[in-house]
């Protein structure tokens, strides 16, 4: 049998070599459930919400490399800044995010929903006016949807036109909680 | 597609441990199994498909353990009785240090086919090569390992 230390220093090993394509672990038990974290040598690049380990690396593989384990220390930073946002010891992120794979309008917006504070909301409309198109709103809408860094990137801040609630990928229950948790609701 | 490193690991680490061990023993077989899921991970991305990653991390596996015995004991006799035959297969632990003067190809596919039961078909894929170039390379070194022993 392996056993858990020799596991544990080998995905280490591995991690040391700087050889993963991205390295992947669950951060459990967050008011929001478990969530996987993914990260690359450019910074974190995935946060999931109800992680099916299975599936999200085979996603993980398609976009950055086959060489994806499980590793807990290149995500520690990342589970750490996330452990005192729950626990509103943390009001912004210092981390950075790998995003380039994504399409160059995608990019554009979500570097702009990154400067919406903590404890703030601004609707998909003022979002689309700051990214250059009014009347990108749908649009916006979609980016939201597929932000691979929820959180982090703080999609839940982006509220419909009167303010109320509109969908959020990881479920407007989800949503509701970090706004209330950041005092926004 | 050639699966996440995490899929392979899961799929092949406990018998790759369980070969070295039955090779090595305990203390030297995690450093043998770091290493080899370390050289795995170094040329995995360079992978071109999926089929007979079994072979190909036993393969690794089996050369890091002869590395590491031909290392620490330089002068093991030879018996090649057990190959001498392909019905009488041996059990992988016996053949693996009597085959470990060969040439690594003709090493490979010896221990592949009758440690493992491999076909060659099989073989010549974890080798980069096909299943005529195996079976020749598997019976080369067992005449070598007659001719060793003669």
């Amino acid at each position: 049998m392996i056993t858990p230390e020799l596991d544990r220093r080998f995905r280490d090993a591995a991690a040391a070599t700087g050889l993963l394509d991205a390295a992947f672990d669950v951060v459990s038990d967050t008011p929001i459930g478990d969530l996987l974290v993914g990260v690359t040598d450019h910074g974190v690049c995935r946060i999931h919400f109800d992680p099916e380990p299975e599936r999200e690396l085979e996603s993980l593989a398609r976009r950055f490399g086959p060489r994806v384990l499980r590793a807990s220390k290149p995500v520690d930073r990342v589970r750490r800044q996330l452990d005192e946002y729950f626990a509103g010891r943390r009001q912004a992120f210092e981390l950075d995010w790998d995003i380039r794979l994504l399409p160059e309008y995608n990019r554009r917006v979500l570097t702009q929903l990154a400067r919406v504070e903590y404890g703030t909301t601004v609707t998909y409309g003022t979002l689309a006016k700051l990214t250059g198109n009014a009347a990108a709103a749908r649009a916006v809408g979609t980016v939201m949807n597929r932000n691979p860094i929820p959180i982090v990137l703080p999609c839940h801040r982006v509220v419909g036109a009167n303010g109320k609630l509109t969908g959020y990928a990881g479920g407007l229950d989800r949503k509701e909680l970090l706004l209330k948790l950041e005092g926004a609701l | 597609m050639i699966p996440p490193f995490e899929t392979f690991y899961a799929t092949y680490g406990e018998e790759v441990f369980r070969y070295l061990r039955s090779r090595l023993g305990g203390e030297r077989a995690e450093d043998a199994f770091q290493e080899t899921f370390l050289r795995a991970l170094r040329a995995y991305d360079r992978l071109e498909h999926a089929e007979h990653l079994r072979a190909w991390i036993l393969t690794i596996a089996s050369r890091i353990a002869i590395d590491d015995v031909r290392r620490r004991r330089p002068h093991d006799e030879l018996d090649v009785d057990a190959v001498r035959h392909e019905d009488a297969r041996p059990a992988f632990e016996e053949l693996a240090p009597l085959t470990d003067g060969l040439p690594p190809k003709e090493r490979a596919a010896v221990v592949l086919r009758y440690g493992y039961g491999l076909d060659y078909e099989e073989i010549g894929g974890a080798l980069g090569s096909n299943g005529s170039a195996a079976r020749q390379a598997a019976s080369a070194g067992v005449r070598r390992l007659r001719r060793e022993r003669a």
